[in-house]
């Protein structure tokens, strides 16, 4: 439910941008079915606006995105037993939301549950997105001053309040705080695009770190306790344990 | 109503979807040595956190210069880290910061993003 918020707000917001640069409805349409993407949307927007290049856009667009190359591999070992044209569909619904949601719904069952990942992806994520980017650029105009409305806090917010459903222990803290740290660095020396991907990068190094055994983990991942704290309704620990990869029934994470 | 647009989107999908791709087609990933699964786990927290600081705390001002930023979009996002992580419920950490957004900008406490 808060993700699918987020989505809304965020994408009502970028409705109201593309608006204001002169996009069409139907322009705004295409940007969020084939591109699916906020952060390059907004930053498009933007581009266009100021009359960017084509080239330059798309280039730019490339950079932003390569940090889906993390997420995709991250859940390429949970999804390798679901068919090649399933994986190949999942790809483009892969967005920061949709990976958060997976990710940590997969760790928490031990599992993965690729219902789960259809759910997030495009309930929670694609119809409400597209839906309201549509009702941005239409409606926008009526809406004075978003920025009073504090709309453009939602981004922020909704990926702060996913990454907590991550920390399960000291390593994902510290890979988050130097992620946080080292990714404002790199942004205010080159791009905010960059210092994202470096700050994704060398986080989970600096995470990795911490030895395993003073990870001090405070809701093992993959066990039953877990999952009945946070997997999504319907699911259980219990099943398949042995899908899940890098570990053995026997041996929980 | 204008459609010159459209091939833009498409040109965006082309270079967009790759990166998301490669990694989920790749056969050699289920493959890889533990280390290397442990190090993919941790990349969500990481990237998610570094999303949430970029976004508020680097402006990027219209000749593409990015400076520092210090705002209540900080005590927002600190909120709704707390609240979420206290309750477990996501919804309400979005509702407080928004609400902290709201106040302070229409009390004129905070400036008003352009």
């Amino acid at each position: 439910m808060g993700i699918a918020v987020s989505a809304i707000g965020f994408g009502f917001v970028y409705g109201l941008s593309a608006r204001e640069a002169g996009f069409s409805p139907i322009e705004v349409l295409a940007m969020s079915v084939l591109v699916f993407g906020g952060a390059s949307q907004f930053a498009a927007v933007g581009y266009v606006a100021s009359g960017l290049a084509w080239p330059g856009i798309v280039l730019l667009t490339a950079l932003l995105n390569a940090r889906h190359l993390l997420y995709s591999a991250a859940l390429a070992p949970w999804l390798s037993k679901v068919a090649f044209g399933r994986r190949a569909v999942m790809a483009h619904l892969l967005t920061d939301e949709a990976f958060a949601i997976s990710i940590g719904h997969f760790r928490r069952l031990g599992y993965a549950d690729t219902w789960g990942y259809w759910m997030g992806a495009i309930v929670s994520t694609f119809i409400p997105w597209t839906l309201a980017t549509l009702a941005g650029v239409i409606l926008g105009g009526q809406i004075p001053d978003p920025a009073r409305l504090g709309i453009d806090i939602i981004f922020p917010a909704a990926m702060i309040g996913l990454s907590v459903g991550l920390l399960t222990g000291r390593r994902e803290v510290v890979a988050a705080i130097v992620g946080a740290g080292v990714g404002v660095a790199v942004a205010l020396l080159t791009s905010p695009a960059v210092g994202i991907i470096v700050g994704g990068l060398v986080g989970p190094a600096v995470g990795l770190a911490v030895p395993a055994r003073s990870s001090h983990e405070t809701a093992p991942l993959g066990t039953t306790a877990s999952a009945q704290a946070f997997g999504m309704p319907g699911t259980h620990a219990e099943q398949r344990v042995d899908e899940r990869p890098g570990a053995s029934a026997e041996e929980p994470r | 109503m204008s459609t010159d647009l459209i091939p833009l989107a498409f040109l965006m999908f082309l270079v967009t979807y790759p990166s998301r791709a490669l990694g989920l087609l790749t056969p050699w990933l289920d493959r890889l040595p533990r280390v290397g699964f442990e190090y993919l786990q941790l990349v969500g927290p990481a990237i998610l956190a570094a999303l949430a600081a970029v976004s508020v705390m680097v402006i990027v001002s219209d000749d593409g210069t990015p400076s520092f930023h210090i705002g209540v979009e900080w005590i927002a996002v600190l909120a709704c880290l707390a609240v979420t992580a206290w309750r477990r419920n996501l919804l309400l950490g979005l509702i407080v910061a928004v609400a902290i957004v709201v106040i302070a900008r229409n009390l004129g406490l905070a400036e008003i993003p352009t």
